[in-house]
């Protein structure tokens, strides 16, 4: 759905990005990881029409993307990392502005809004202004307006910065619910377990340049075993179970079978949306 | 909703709903305008009185009738005073002047009326430096008192009644041609309405920077719009506000402030028209060759004082020396001024606006042309 080929874009002296390609298909997550100046977001950039490639191409949906008023942007859905709101219009007056910038007729954005909204669990608040809203809610109505037109791509640029774990955790959801519709979508985050938990290939760039890329087995398979190989045990670990273990020297690392921190606190706090 | 429409009522939605800055944009220039017009004249009215002290050091009967036409000119607020007493309230600010009657000056005069052979004594005029621009008409009417009180003591013996000024001077007033008077008022809400428009002009050039900052800017650049209609888009809703409050400004003017639009109609929404263009491209050359939002804000408003200033918002432009007059016709808010002026209370027909309203529209074209090119799109 989305191939990007050997993209470059410097500015002045400075190399943002250097030979990276990727590809996205349909109903995949890519994550596109690498620490701060990495190129991420400038790729993300030409991945949306946003910077022009001093070289390279991006196709989408075999149609390649071009900038401003291309129309091959319909296709595209970006989250930036920014809320980008207009806090003093209501959440349904950003899904119509949003929509229309995308050419959605008004026939349609009223269901559409009314979808969207419901996704992000934010359907009871469409007369709402974001300025009233939670990081959270915010982050998920930024969300929405780039869901409003359907898009066949999303590029998510680190949509969960600054959430609470129950927004981030929804945000999730929305994302796995969109790969379940078929969207192919880039995220980019700084946070491994993120990448852990959504996506299903992962890209690593440094200084402009693709490091490594891969699924995330074969990208674990990248570095040598340890010398200490770990099984996991799901289901209670019986006495039977413990004796035949220490029989065979085997030991038993119980911390590993504790939760984190995270299961922790949203089993304390609970699942439901704080808004 | 076409994507202009939506970005154009995005626009009007965000600025009108911040409602108490709204408030202060329209209440800032009705009452500064409301000062200006009533210091400044206001509607007609009798003119104030000057306030002069008059000090007789000759004490004959010239100088007294001259010290007693002064002190019942109704143009003059006037008072015969002891010499140290007139000069404190010159110093003082609470005489203009203080008209020094030198000893022999009865004498004196009277015996140099008709014989420029003799020498002629000294009418001594002590003014206030601050108030100077009235010295010449204080000379004007001391010198009317001064032939009349001479006339009279020359004619004194013979049975005459003097002489006095052979002529009458009768003003006629040339203002809209109508019914109605000048009032001050209509320049002063010309002069403030083209300042704070022109400041609204720079919130929306700051907006669109601080819009930037926010990431906002590059989430609207992402959609599928060209740059021409993102960029169409900010004059059109920049126009519409300016109008917008331009026109609530001169409602206030025309209900409260009695402020008549005596020229044509036509013309007059013209002027309107084209000067919220200009404030609203003026914004977007802002935006565009303004880098932070601060610095810039800063930097608007100088050259924004500058432009108003030079245009002739806070005192007409007849007041400065004549190589400004003619300077300041390039400056965009003289034309607005001058057109604004040419259908309020000179109530000039359509013709008149003719000029200052395709001065205006260049203008913004060229602020337009500036903004686009230097318009910086990298993200």
């Amino acid at each position: 759905m989305l191939q990007a080929t050997d993209l470059h874009k410097s500015y002045k002296d400075v190399v943002a990005v250097s030979g990276v390609s990727l590809s996205v298909g349909h109903g995949e997550i890519v994550g596109l990881l690498g620490p701060n100046g990495a190129g991420k977001s400038t790729t993300i950039s030409m991945l949306c029409g946003l910077v022009k490639p001093d070289s390279g191409s991006v196709i989408i949906g075999g149609e390649r993307a071009g900038e401003d008023a291309s129309a091959v942007k319909r296709r595209i859905g970006l989250v930036t990392q920014e809320i980008s709101l207009f806090e003093d219009l209501s959440t349904l007056g950003n899904l119509q502005l949003f929509g229309a910038l995308y050419g959605v007729s008004s026939s349609v954005l009223e269901t559409r809004a009314r979808e969207t909204l419901e996704l992000v669990g934010l359907a009871d608040r469409a007369s709402a202004k974001p300025s009233t809203f939670s990081g959270g809610m915010k982050r998920r109505l930024n969300i929405a307006c780039a869901l409003i037109h359907d898009p066949e791509v999303l590029l998510f640029d680190e949509p969960t910065v600054g959430v609470d774990p129950q927004s981030r955790n929804a945000i999730f959801d929305n994302i796995e619910t969109l790969r379940g519709r078929g969207k192919a979508i880039v995220y980019t985050t700084h946070y491994m377990e993120e990448a852990e938990r959504l996506c299903d290939r992962i890209v690593i760039v440094d200084h402009g340049k693709v490091v490594a890329s891969g699924s995330k087995d074969a990208l674990r398979q990248m570095l040598p075993p340890r010398a200490t190989q770990k099984a996991e045990i799901t289901g209670r670990i019986t006495e039977e179970v413990r004796a035949f273990l220490a029989a065979r020297a085997l030991t038993i690392d119980e911390t590993a079978s504790q939760a984190s921190l995270e299961d922790v606190f949203l089993h304390l706090t609970g699942r439901q949306l704080r808004d | 909703m076409t994507a202009l429409s939506a970005l154009v009522r995005k626009d009007l939605v965000l600025y009108f709903s911040n409602r108490r800055a709204v408030l202060i944009t329209l209440a800032a220039p009705i009452l500064i305008a409301a000062f200006f017009g009533s210091v400044l004249g206001g509607p007609p009215k009798k003119p104030s009185r000057v306030p002069v002290a008059v000090v007789d050091l000759d004490n004959s009967a010239v100088s007294q009738s001259i010290a007693r036409s002064i002190t019942e000119d109704p143009s003059f607020e006037a008072k015969l005073q002891p010499e140290a007493a007139a000069i404190t309230q010159v110093r003082e600010g609470k005489a203009r002047a203080a008209v020094f009657i030198p000893k022999g000056f009865g004498e004196g005069s009277t015996a140099a009326m008709f014989n420029p052979a003799l020498p002629r004594p000294d009418l001594v005029i002590h003014f206030d430096p601050s108030q100077a621009v009235t010295v010449a008409m204080i000379k004007g009417l001391v010198t009317q008192h001064v032939i009349a009180a001479i006339g009279k003591a020359m004619s004194a013996g013979r049975g005459g009644a003097g002489f006095s000024t052979p002529f009458g001077i009768s003003e006629v007033e040339v203002a809209s041609g109508g019914a109605s008077k000048y009032s001050a008022y209509a320049h002063s809400f010309a002069g403030m309405g083209v300042q704070f428009v022109l400041f609204m002009g720079i919130e929306l050039g700051v907006g669109l920077l601080l819009m930037r900052r926010s990431g906002m800017w590059k989430r609207l650049r992402a959609a599928p719009v060209s740059r021409r209609l993102l960029l169409g888009s900010r004059i059109i809703s920049g126009t519409a506000i300016a109008l917008l409050l331009l026109i609530g400004i001169y409602a206030a003017a025309i209900l409260v402030f009695g402020v008549r639009v005596e020229g044509s109609i036509i013309g007059f929404a013209a002027v309107l028209l084209a000067f919220a263009l200009l404030a609203s491209t003026f914004g977007l050359l802002i935006a565009a060759v303004g880098k932070t939002p601060e610095a810039t804000r800063g930097i608007a408003i100088l050259a924004t004082l500058l432009l108003v200033m030079l245009g002739g918002a806070w005192v007409p432009t007849f007041v400065f020396p004549e190589w400004l007059q003619t300077a300041t016709q390039v400056v965009p808010t003289r034309w607005a001024i001058d057109g604004l002026d040419a259908m309020t209370w000179r109530g000039l027909g359509l013709e008149a606006v003719a000029q200052p309203v395709v001065a205006m529209l260049a203008c913004s074209a060229l602020f337009a042309w500036i903004a686009i090119k230097r318009f910086d799109w990298e993200e």
